[in-house]
C-alpha cells in the first residue's frame, strides 16, 4: 500500500511537469517577456532600457525553454521556464504582478473558501442522498418518474440564476442574511448559510438523479431479491443492503473532489463576495494577472492528482476485496 | 444586397450537411433504426425533438447573412454602392426589425411610457419631470386605455393567422404520415404551438416591446432570440472540434496499446488535471492579446466577433477532449479483443482498414451520446463563462451577456425582471428539451441499458 502511493506519487511529478509546460507555453509564449515588461511599465516609460532593467528586476532575462550559450545541464536549467517551474514545486509562488506575496496569498484565502465549499459538500451529500432514497422506495411509481422529471428540470436551470434568485429571495424580499459580505469574526454562519443553500439547492438535480440510478443498480442484484425473499421490509432493505453496497460508486465519485474543495467555487465566491480563492483567481483573470493564474492552475493540478490517489485509497476501505498494488 | 459568410455562418451548414450525409448511410443499417424507432416512439422524444428542431431551424435562419445596401443620398448619382456596416440575417428581416427599435432605456413588458423619469415640457411649455412616452410603442393607440383591448384583438388575429399557418404546414404532413405508428400528433402539436407563438411575437412585436426593453434600450425579446444562435452554435461545433481529437486519439491507444497508449493516456490526465475553467479563461485571454495586437484583421465588427467566438469553441473543443477519449479507449481496447478483430488480423487485413471498418462503427454509440448530452453543459457552460468576461463578444447577442448585464437588477427598485426572464425561458426551454432528448437518446443507444430493460 505503501510503495503504491509512492509510485503514484512519483507518477504526479510529470503530470506536474506537463501541467506546468503547458501553462507556460500559454502564458510566455503569446504573451512574451518584452510585452509583459511594456504592459506593466505603462506607455509613458517604455524604453529599451527600461525594459531591459523591468526583466532583469523580475528574472525574466533569461531564454525561455533552451539556453545556448551556456554548458551542460545548464543549457536547460538557466532559462526562464526551468526557474518559474521549479519554485512552484517548492510551493513558492513568487509575486503576482501587482507585487503581493501570491504564497501568503493563498493560505489566507483558502480558509473562507473552505468555510463555504465544505458545508455546501456535505450537506449537498447528505440532502442527494436522503432524496434519492425516498425516490427509489417509489420506484416503478408515477411519483418516480414524476421526480426524474423533476431533477432533469433542475439541472437545466443555470447556476446563475440559482444564486441571482437565491439573493433576490431570501436576502432582498425575506431580508433573512445579508445579500454578500464576509466578516472573519464574529457571526460568520450569517454570511454562510445563503451561499451553501444555494450551492446544494443546485446541486440537487443532477446529484439526486446520479444517486438514484447507483442505487437502482444495486436494487437489481441478486441479493435484493433473496432479502425480499426472506421477508426483509423495504426499509431494511434499503438501509442495510443497497446503501452500504451503493457507497463503494458514490465513493469514486465523490472523494475525487475532497481536495478541490480548498480551491473553492469561482461563482458562489464572487457573486457572495466571499474572499476566497474562487475569487482570487476571479480577480485575477479580469486583470489579466497571469502570475496568480499560473500558480492557481498548479494548486489545482496538485489538488485534482491527491483526489485520484485518495479515491484508490478509499476504495481499499469501502471494499476489502480490492488490493492495491 | 450583399451576402456576407461568416466563418461560424459555414461551419454550422456544413455541419448540418454531413449530419444528414451521416444519417442518410446509417438509414439502411436496421440497428440504428430500431434504436431511433426506440427514441422517437414515445411522446416524449417526439416533443424535445420537435422543440431542439424549431431551435435549430430559428438558429440556422439568423445565420443566413448580408449587408443591406445603402440608399444612396437623394440628388447624388453615384455608380457605386455603398454597404451598411451592420450585418443582417434572415432571421431579421422575419422578425419584421423587432431589433431595430430602439427606446431610450428601460421599458416594462408592454408598457407606453419609460421606466425612468425625465426632463419633459408639458403641453404648455413647463418643464416638468415625468415619464416619457416610448418612440416604438403603442404609437397606433388614441389614448392609454385601449391599451388592453388593442392586445387583445390583435392577438386573437394572431392566432387566427397562426392557426390557419399551422394547418398549411400540418396538413401535407398529415396526410404522408397519418398512418405511421409513431405518436406524430405530440410533435403537431408542439409545431402548432410554435408557429401560433412565432406569429403572435412577430405581430404584436410591431406595435409593443412583448419582454419591455433593457438599460440599452434593446428589445429583450430580439435580444433572447438572438441568443439561440449563438447557443445552439456554441453548443455543436464545439463538440464537433472535439470530436475528431477523441476519436482519433482514444481508437489509437486502445488499438496500438504501448507507448501509444501511453502518451494518449498522459495526455489526457495531463490535461484532465489542469481545473478547466481556468484553461479556458486562460486561453481566451491570449486569443484575445492577439487579436487586440492585429486589429486589421476583420473588415466589420461582426467578422471579429465571429472570429472571437469560433476561438471560443475551438478552445471548449480542445480543452474537453478528454473524458470522450478515455471512454474510446476503453472501448476500443475491449473490441480489439473480440474475434472478428482478430480474424482481420489473421487475415493480414491493413490497421487502418480495421481501425476504419471494425473498430469505428462500433464507437458510433459512444460518440452519439457524448454529442447530446454535451449540447446542453456547453449551452450552460456559456453562460457562466460570459459572466467570468471570457465568453462570445458582448456584440454578439447571448443568454450570457443578458444575465451578466442584468444581474444587479433584481436588486433594483422596482424590481427589472424581464431581462433575465427572457434569458431564463429561452435558455431553460433549449436545455430541459436537450437533456430530455439525450436521456432517450442514451437509454436507446447504451448497450448497458438497454440490456437491462430487456431483463426486467
Amino acid at each position: 500500500m505503501f510503495a503504491y502511493i509512492v509510485r503514484r506519487l512519483l507518477y504526479a511529478i510529470p503530470i506536474l511537469i506537463g501541467v506546468n509546460l503547458l501553462t507556460f507555453t500559454l502564458f510566455f509564449v503569446v504573451n512574451s517577456p518584452d510585452d509583459m515588461a511594456v504592459s506593466q511599465l505603462g506607455d509613458k516609460y517604455v524604453t529599451p532600457e527600461a525594459i531591459e532593467n523591468w526583466k532583469q528586476k523580475n528574472g525574466y532575462d533569461k531564454p525561455l525553454f533552451l539556453n545556448p550559450d551556456a554548458a551542460g545541464l545548464t543549457r536547460l536549467t538557466d532559462t526562464i521556464f526551468f526557474d518559474k517551474s521549479v519554485r512552484l514545486f517548492a510551493f513558492d509562488f513568487g509575486r503576482s504582478e501587482s507585487g503581493r506575496d501570491i504564497t501568503s496569498d493563498v493560505a489566507t484565502r483558502m480558509w473562507p473558501s473552505l468555510a463555504v465549499a465544505l458545508p455546501t459538500f456535505i450537506v449537498g451529500i447528505g440532502v442527494n442522498i436522503c432524496v434519492a432514497l425516498m425516490v427509489v422506495m417509489f420506484h416503478g411509481t408515477r411519483l418516480d418518474r414524476g421526480a426524474v422529471f423533476l431533477f432533469v428540470a433542475l439541472m437545466s436551470i443555470s447556476y446563475l440564476f440559482y444564486i441571482i434568485g437565491g439573493q433576490f429571495l431570501v436576502a432582498k424580499t425575506w431580508r433573512l442574511v445579508p445579500i454578500s459580505g464576509f466578516h472573519a469574526e464574529g457571526q460568520v454562519w450569517k454570511f454562510l448559510i445563503l451561499p451553501v443553500l444555494v450551492g446544494v439547492v443546485a446541486g440537487i438535480g443532477a446529484g439526486a438523479r446520479w444517486y438514484r440510478t447507483l442505487f437502482l443498480e444495486e436494487a437489481n442484484q441478486d441479493y435484493v431479491r433473496t432479502a425480499r425473499a426472506k421477508g426483509c421490509s423495504e426499509l431494511t432493505i434499503l438501509f442495510r443492503h443497497i446503501l452500504p453496497n451503493a457507497l463503494i460508486p458514490i465513493l469514486t465519485g465523490v472523494v475525487v473532489l475532497i481536495p478541490s474543495l480548498f480551491m473553492g467555487s469561482l461563482l458562489i465566491e464572487s457573486f457572495f463576495g466571499i474572499p476566497g480563492l474562487g475569487s482570487y483567481m476571479l480577480d485575477a483573470i479580469n486583470s489579466q494577472d497571469f502570475a496568480i493564474v499560473r500558480s492557481m492552475v498548479f494548486i489545482g493540478s496538485i489538488l485534482y492528482i491527491l483526489g485520484l490517489i485518495l479515491t484508490d485509497i478509499s476504495y481499499t476501505w469501502a471494499d476489502p476485496r480490492v488490493r492495491l498494488s | 444586397m450583399k451576402p456576407v459568410i461568416l466563418w461560424s455562418d459555414a461551419l454550422i451548414y456544413l455541419l448540418v450537411i454531413s449530419l444528414a450525409f451521416f444519417f442518410y448511410r446509417l438509414r439502411k443499417d436496421p440497428q440504428t433504426r430500431e434504436r431511433w424507432a426506440e427514441v422517437f416512439s414515445s411522446r416524449l422524444g417526439m416533443v424535445t425533438f420537435t422543440v431542439i428542431a424549431a431551435y435549430i431551424m430559428v438558429a440556422l435562419l439568423d445565420s443566413l447573412h448580408f449587408r443591406r445596401a445603402l440608399e444612396n443620398p437623394e440628388g447624388v448619382a453615384v455608380e457605386q454602392v455603398f454597404y451598411d456596416n451592420k450585418v443582417t440575417s434572415v432571421f431579421d428581416l422575419l422578425t419584421g426589425g423587432m431589433g431595430d427599435r430602439f427606446e431610450r432605456t428601460y421599458s416594462a413588458p408592454f408598457a407606453l411610457i419609460s421606466f425612468e423619469k425625465e426632463n419633459l415640457k408639458d403641453a404648455a411649455g413647463e418643464d416638468i419631470r415625468d415619464y416619457p412616452p416610448l418612440r416604438h410603442a403603442g404609437q397606433h393607440l388614441q389614448d392609454p386605455s385601449q391599451r388592453g383591448a388593442d392586445i387583445l384583438s390583435k392577438t386573437v388575429t394572431a392566432l387566427l393567422w397562426g392557426l390557419l399557418l399551422s394547418a398549411l404546414l400540418i396538413g401535407p404532413q398529415w396526410l404522408l404520415l397519418r398512418r405511421s405508428t409513431y405518436p406524430w400528433y405530440a410533435s403537431w402539436l408542439v409545431q402548432g404551438s410554435i408557429i401560433c407563438g412565432g406569429v403572435w411575437v412577430v405581430s404584436l412585436s410591431r406595435y409593443y416591446h412583448i419582454l419591455g426593453t433593457d438599460l440599452g434600450g434593446a428589445d429583450v425579446l430580439y435580444q433572447s432570440l438572438k441568443g439561440i444562435r449563438t447557443g445552439v452554435l456554441l453548443g455543436t461545433l464545439a463538440t464537433l472540434i472535439m470530436l475528431p481529437i477523441a476519436v482519433t486519439l482514444g481508437v489509437m491507444a486502445g488499438y496500438f496499446k504501448g507507448w501509444v497508449d501511453d502518451v494518449v493516456q498522459y495526455l489526457y490526465t495531463t490535461l484532465s488535471s489542469i481545473p478547466g475553467i481556468l484553461l479556458i479563461a486562460a486561453s481566451v485571454l491570449l486569443f484575445q492579446v492577439y487579436i487586440d495586437l492585429n486589429p486589421d484583421f476583420f473588415a466589420v465588427g461582426m467578422e471579429k466577433a465571429d472570429a472571437k467566438f469560433i476561438a471560443l469553441c475551438f478552445i471548449l473543443g480542445v480543452t474537453s477532449w478528454s473524458s470522450l477519449c478515455r471512454l474510446i479507449r476503453a472501448e476500443t481496447l475491449k473490441i480489439s479483443q473480440l474475434g472478428y478483430v482478430q480474424a482481420a488480423h489473421a487475415f493480414g487485413v491493413s490497421h487502418t482498414r480495421i481501425l476504419g471498418r471494425h473498430v469505428l462503427p462500433n464507437v458510433v454509440h459512444i460518440i452519439l451520446i457524448t454529442f447530446v448530452l454535451d449540447f446542453s453543459a456547453l449551452v450552460l457552460a456559456e453562460a457562466v463563462l460570459s459572466y467570468i468576461g471570457v465568453g462570445v463578444d458582448p456584440s454578439m447577442g447571448s443568454w450570457g451577456n443578458m444575465i451578466n448585464g442584468a444581474r444587479s437588477e433584481l436588486s433594483r427598485e422596482p424590481t427589472i425582471w424581464w431581462t433575465l426572464t427572457g434569458a431564463f425561458f429561452f435558455m431553460f426551454a433549449l436545455v430541459l428539451a436537450a437533456n430530455l432528448f439525450s436521456d432517450l437518446v442514451r437509454d436507446a443507444f447504451d448497450p448497458r441499458t438497454s440490456l437491462q430493460r430487456s431483463e426486467s
